[in-house]
């Protein structure tokens, strides 16, 4: 079976994962810009970073037949100081037109600081302006339920985005049912520890259901896993779910959200 | 309003009997380990006076495993969850997330 790990940071991984990830039936990627584990000291870093999401690693996924798309915007960790975060958003409407771009994300919030939400709020109206596709990034924690609140408020008092269009990322048992209810769709991020496991996000499926609902490794620099869909994949499999509910939440759905960019292609 | 189907619409394919053979031992470990980290706590001189907000938290979820109501992982992180309304002008200065809320 095929699948997408619909968010992940490919380029903190190595050649190997690609390998692998190819090997497991991973067709395509999509990574948002994130927090490198470091502040840049300066807007030039990001322009360089996303000349890496939008020039370089589509290159290297290529070579193992793997379709890589990317998201991009300054992070909410890097957001909390608003002149610094502006000149960085000035960066991104010039690459907005490049093949693999979907749209803006990981956006959100990390502390649930002011300063967070103004920069939310200036990139939910560049999405806005130039009608792109949102991919949300939840606090982690004893953060969550209050930022996730925070954050579905202000895409609401934006008053111009369709929440079909919004992906809403890291959700848990105590997040997921008012993201659906409020029309968002839901991303499970799968951690190997501290966080949502493969085994809980086979229990949420069962919980609240496969619509608006997609499964993600968020792979990235730190302890993660870049095989979590495929793993969660069989913990399904292992526990009697049908082929077609796999295959939704790891391959349709994804495909469902992300094909509202004309520029989804696989 | 809601998808949710309660845990009691046996929303899971496998038996009861086949999700603790699965799963038993896997959970009986961690029970373990928990119960282990709070002797280590017992076991170590406290320099600060009072519980930890943590393990205030942490106990009082514990307490929710032997409720007997649905939901348990929902409400547990409920309990870790901050629910105040106050936003902080900037993140200058704070510590990463501690895992639970300071009441």
């Amino acid at each position: 079976m095929q699948y997408i790990d619909p968010h992940i940071h490919m380029v903190s991984r190595t050649t190997d994962d690609y390998q692998r990830m190819a090997q497991a039936g991973c067709v395509a990627v999509t990574e948002p810009a994130f927090w490198a584990g470091f502040d840049r000291s300066s807007p030039q870093g990001f322009y360089d970073y996303f000349r890496q999401l939008t020039e370089f690693e589509p290159r290297r996924a290529a070579s193992y037949g793997i379709r890589h798309f990317t998201w991009l915007c300054i992070n909410p960790k890097e957001a909390d100081d608003p002149a610094f975060a502006r000149e960085v958003i000035e960066l991104i409407p010039s690459f907005l037109d490049r093949p693999n771009v979907l749209g803006i994300g990981e956006i959100g919030l990390n502390k649930n600081t002011k300063n967070e939400l103004i920069i939310l709020e200036e990139q939910i109206a560049l999405a806005s302006k130039y009608n792109q596709l949102i991919l949300v990034h939840t606090p982690h924690l004893e953060d969550k339920l209050k930022g996730t609140r925070l954050i579905m408020d202000a895409i609401k008092r934006n008053g111009n985005i369709d929440p079909g269009r919004v992906l809403i990322d890291h959700v848990e048992e105590h997040t997921v049912q008012e993201v659906l209810d409020r029309g968002y769709w839901a991303g499970m991020t799968l951690y190997p520890d501290s966080k949502c496991t493969p085994q809980r996000a086979a229990d949420i499926i069962e919980m609240y259901g496969s619509e608006r609902i997609w499964i993600n490794s968020a792979g990235d620099w730190g302890h993660s896993d870049p095989l979590a869909v495929p793993k969660a994949r069989l913990e399904m499999t292992r526990r009697g779910h049908n082929r077609a509910t796999i295959e939704k939440i790891s391959f349709e759905n994804p495909r469902t959200f992300l094909s509202q960019c004309d520029k989804f292609r696989i | 309003m809601g998808t949710a189907m309660g845990e009691e619409t046996f929303s899971c394919p496998m038996s009861r009997e086949a999700v603790v053979d699965t799963y038993f031992i896997e959970h009986r470990a961690k029970l373990i380990d928990l119960a282990a980290f709070l002797d280590r706590v017992d076991r170590a001189r406290s320099e600060k006076d009072g519980e930890d907000f943590r393990l205030t938290a942490m106990k009082r979820a514990i307490a929710v495993l032997l409720d007997n109501q649905p939901h348990r992982a929902r409400r547990i992180l409920d309990i870790f969850s901050d629910h105040t309304t106050e936003l902080p002008q900037t993140a200058a200065g704070m510590k990463g997330a501690a895992g639970a809320a300071r009441v």
